[in-house]
């Protein structure tokens, strides 16, 4: 109860200062954009071999990974704000107070899911002129999955920024992982293009699931069996790395 | 209100097989009277912040024990913490919230209800002269408001015990003595300060007791008076008109009983070591006058804090 009430308080404190540099939310959502205008038109071909034989159809293969990538990349960023409170003393002014320090972790945690969900809704308003289609149930779903692709990065990112402790590092291994990630998710070029033992490899890719799960709802598909194993998949994700990285943020700062 | 036994921390530095163990705080034995304010004097890396952030709950201590306002540091720790408040040597306020946002914040952390909080925050920012830029983000803060926010958030819990991190470090000298003005406060409302310092004067003027810690440990304790006697008492210089009455003031001072030791100077003055100054003179005046003796100057010498480091560990406080 009083961890609830906690991570509420941290939530309403980081989202506080997100309103207030807003800016960042948008610059969050400057890459993707661009994307969305000068790598899917590039696409269209390659993403015939899903069934895309439109524009339309492309941006109906290509933005649901995209939201992913988004998902995936703007978490994994999330551990820089860390180190930066860690080192200016606001985290260390809370640790003096009773307040649960699994709060302090959830409470940014879901910060960064608002600012995914903000990000992505901005995404897929820009995508309706281009064709993008998705029903309210559907699109719900699809934000489910996000915020759980989110909850799982970010935490990956407060735990490796713990261990780490050092921003510079912190950057370069997040780069390391963040690329082979999102390449064997099929977020940006479709693994259909790829050779048969990185397709075997995306497999072991817990977001290449959330990628096919995404692209499903997208395309209507509500019932497919992917939608459920991905949001199943994803929820274990984001629970073991939120475990992880709570613990690791508990006992670093007692 | 404060209370350590053997108290110890140590790091590890280095790495791989070049590893070394420094120990930081080395058996800390100190008390601390309900509503004083405690000075801990030292230099940078005698173990002052690693004393304060252990006693503050955020290092967990190698061994030793410490009791805070009657609760156990090792296994009372949340009870430790809803008695103190910790002010970091840099603070901790968020650049772009509010004096007023981040009080209501800190007293929220601490369990206290949303209303109860706002009403704790304006009395806070009264409190410490800060209503009139409550709702302006910290960026646009001085120094000394910043201090001052860094303070007001330490106490909104009504602490029993405040722990104070080098809490002038920085400030121009005006900050600073308002800064000291605003401890004072407190502890006039019955709060025990505990607070390092690597500065003389602020050791002197403000703190009612103090330890000189040095690589790891205490040196000396006691009040700043009594530390600066314990060492070589007080000097008085005498002047007089010529060396024969130099020699004829010695041989009447050193009957004296206020007088410990009279000392001729080459330049012709008397070097007299007494106990207490301020009661000294007089006496020495009056018995100048009785003897007929005319005085030209007198001067009073009081040793500083930095005599006493300097005594204690053989360095000046000013080097190290």
């Amino acid at each position: 109860m009083k961890t609830l009430r906690d991570t509420w308080l941290v939530f309403q404190r980081h989202l506080l200062l997100m309103a207030r540099s807003p800016l960042s939310i948008v610059l969050g959502v400057a890459q993707p954009v661009v994307y969305l205008a000068l790598f899917a038109p590039l696409l269209k071909p390659a993403l015939a071999s899903m069934g895309a034989g439109s524009m339309t159809d492309a941006y109906r293969i290509y933005v649901p990974g995209m939201l992913v990538a988004l998902a995936l990349g703007g978490g994994l960023y999330v551990g820089f704000g860390l180190l930066a409170e860690l080192s200016s003393g606001v985290i260390e002014r809370a640790r003096v107070t009773p307040v649960s320090r699994v709060a302090l972790l959830l409470g940014r945690a879901l910060r960064d899911v608002v600012t995914l969900v903000i990000q992505a809704g901005i995404i897929i308003v820009l995508s309706m002129p281009l064709g993008l289609f998705v029903r309210i149930p559907d699109l719900l779903l699809a934000y489910v999955l996000l915020a759980l692709i989110t909850l799982g990065s970010a935490s990956i990112s407060y735990g490796i920024a713990l261990k780490v402790s050092d921003p510079t590092v912190l950057g370069q291994l997040v780069n390391n992982l963040a690329q082979p990630l999102m390449l064997l998710s099929g977020t940006l070029l479709p693994l259909a293009l790829a050779p048969l033992w990185l397709q075997r490899a995306a497999d072991w890719n817990p977001f290449s699931w959330a990628v096919v799960g995404m692209r499903e709802l997208f395309a209507g598909h509500t019932g497919d069996p992917a939608v459920w194993q991905s949001i199943t998949l994803m929820a274990a994700v984001a629970l073991l790395a939120l475990t992880w990285s709570a613990r690791l943020f508990a006992r670093s700062v007692r | 209100m404060i209370e350590t036994r053997g108290l110890r921390k140590s790091f590890q530095t280095g790495r791989r097989r070049k590893t070394a163990t420094v120990d930081a705080v080395a058996g800390l034995d100190l008390t601390v009277a309900k509503g004083e304010i405690f000075g801990f004097l030292g230099p940078n890396g005698a173990g002052k912040t690693t004393t304060l952030r252990m006693l503050a709950t955020l290092v967990r201590p190698d061994g030793g024990e410490a009791v805070i306002a009657g609760a156990d540091l090792r296994t009372q720790q949340a009870e430790v913490r809803r008695n103190i408040g910790y002010i970091a040597q840099d603070g901790g306020t968020a650049d772009d919230v509010t004096a007023r946002e981040e009080l209501v914040m800190q007293a929220r952390m601490h369990g206290i209800g949303k209303a109860e909080a706002q009403s704790r925050a304006v009395a806070a920012l009264d409190a410490f002269d800060l209503t009139e830029y409550a709702d302006r983000n910290c960026r646009t803060y001085s120094g000394g408001q910043r201090r001052r926010v860094d303070i007001a958030l330490g106490v909104i819990h009504r602490p029993k015990v405040l722990f104070l991190d080098e809490p002038t470090s920085g400030l121009d000298p005006q900050s600073r003595s308002h800064l000291w003005d605003e401890i004072r406060r407190l502890r006039s409302e019955g709060m025990t300060v505990f607070l390092t310092t690597h500065y003389l004067d602020e050791a002197d003027a403000l703190c009612d007791r103090i330890a000189i810690i040095d690589g790891g440990g205490t040196v000396a304790e006691g009040t700043p008076a009594a530390l600066k006697r314990s060492i070589a008492g007080e000097v008085v210089t005498v002047g007089v008109t010529d060396a024969e009455v130099a020699a004829k003031a010695s041989e009447v001072l050193a009957g004296q009983e206020c007088v410990r030791s009279a000392e001729l100077r080459e330049d012709g003055g008397l070097r007299l070591s007494v106990d207490v100054g301020e009661t000294a003179m007089p006496q020495i005046m009056r018995a100048l006058a009785d003897a007929g003796i005319e005085l030209a100057t007198i001067e009073l010498h009081r040793p500083t804090l930095d005599d006493v480091f300097l005594a204690k560990t053989g360095r000046s406080l000013r080097e190290s």
